[in-house]
């Protein structure tokens, strides 16, 4: 049955808005989710040591930048997950809202495709909010940015205190062209270093 | 009721002396999915202070969080039952590919007496799963046991880096009865 992908008529790109939404990166201490969003890490950060990168363990964007929120209190943490990443693991969504983390954004990256493995139609290209998911799971500052005339409160929701989940819908294209380490122990002593001075 | 969980009024009761090692170890985030057996862990982590007690809808968001921890500087445990092993296996992959600490504390069912049937299949492969997805497993299955085993296990995770489960038998904790 042939399936038509919601998102494909939507105007934002990835590659020119993900960077432009999270504004000044090393202000945040970021956790990357999964295929795609991983290589718009690694291009907006130049692989930095401040971004913790997984492409694996599926699903465990959220929780991981919600551990890290939770044990760093004093610093902003971005949670960049794909649409696909956070649908494997949407009840991560009621656990963090559970015991919120005042610290905590999670950016979902939706393109509404798996597009690592062929662009197969996701959840979410199928009729799947994930922003009314996310409220129903009890996040109370949530946005959906659709359009450039959304682009500035999604980028200052980011950056506002408290728990906040910023839904960005793209059109196809491909993630940045980019390879950072894939080590996953390299990296948890890069990052461990960079942020307490030892791995 | 396992008579083997009672202790003499003079003593503290093991489930008290658990928590106790936790606190020794400086462990801040405790992430749970409930179980019976973890009920004293649980309730003291709730009513401590110093203390994140997080309840979890399926037992592999722990293991993402507690990876987290890791990041941040802190020390984490997963609070499970044996049959929320099997939820965890892929999730795993974080912690051997990434080399984390880890330390879980797993009650188990489906062995020693069990009451219900549908416990018996993950119950009875937890040990096999969790090692093969690198995790090093430490068996409890005396109140005399889990005190020693909680220290070893905290010691592997915390100083050493390992990936650690204790398996807490139901000689420990008792077995359910569904009858």
């Amino acid at each position: 049955m042939a399936r038509t992908n919601l998102n494909s008529e939507w105007p934002l790109r990835r590659r020119d808005a993900v960077p432009r939404l999270v504004g000044r990166h090393e202000d945040f201490l970021i956790v990357a989710a999964l295929a795609g969003t991983v290589r718009d890490c690694w291009s907006m950060t130049t692989d930095g040591s401040h971004a913790y990168a997984m492409s694996g363990a599926m699903g465990a964007g959220a929780m991981v930048a919600y551990g890290l929120a939770m044990q760093q209190p004093k610093r902003r943490v971005l949670g960049l997950v794909g649409d696909a990443d956070l649908l494997m693991n949407l009840g991560s969504l009621a656990t963090i809202a559970a015991t919120p983390a005042d610290n905590l954004s999670i950016l979902c990256v939706d393109n509404g495709m798996f597009a690592e493995t062929g662009n197969q139609v996701s959840h979410t290209g199928l009729g799947a909010d994930l922003e009314a998911i996310a409220r129903g799971a009890g996040f109370r500052s949530t946005c959906t940015v659709r359009e450039e005339a959304e682009m500035e409160e999604g980028a200052a929701m980011l950056r506002r205190p408290g728990l906040n989940f910023v839904l960005l819908k793209v059109g196809p294209e491909d993630a940045p062209d980019v390879q950072g380490a894939l080590d996953a122990s390299f990296c948890r002593q890069r990052f461990r270093t960079a942020l307490l001075g030892h791995p | 009721m396992n008579t083997q969980t009672t202790t003499s009024a003079a003593s503290r009761p093991w489930q008290e002396e658990l928590y106790d090692v936790l606190k020794e170890f400086d462990v801040s985030h405790v992430a749970y999915v409930p179980d019976g057996g973890h009920r004293v862990l649980i309730d003291r982590a709730l009513a401590d202070p110093e203390v994140n007690a997080i309840p979890l809808t399926t037992e592999e968001e722990g293991v993402a969080m507690m990876a987290g921890v890791h990041l941040g500087g802190g020390r984490g445990v997963l609070l499970m039952q044996s049959s929320g092993s099997g939820n965890c296996i892929n999730m795993l992959s974080l912690i051997s590919g990434g080399r984390f600490p880890f330390l879980t504390l797993v009650t188990m069912r489906g062995e020693f007496g069990e009451g219900n049937p549908w416990q018996f299949p993950m119950g009875q492969a937890t040990q096999a799963v969790l090692e093969a997805m690198g995790l090093h497993c430490i068996r409890a299955d005396t109140a005399a046991d889990i005190i020693p085993a909680a220290r070893a296990a905290a010691n592997q995770a915390y100083f050493a880096g390992g990936a650690v489960a204790v398996l807490m038998g139901q000689r420990l904790i008792g077995a359910k009865r569904f009858w």
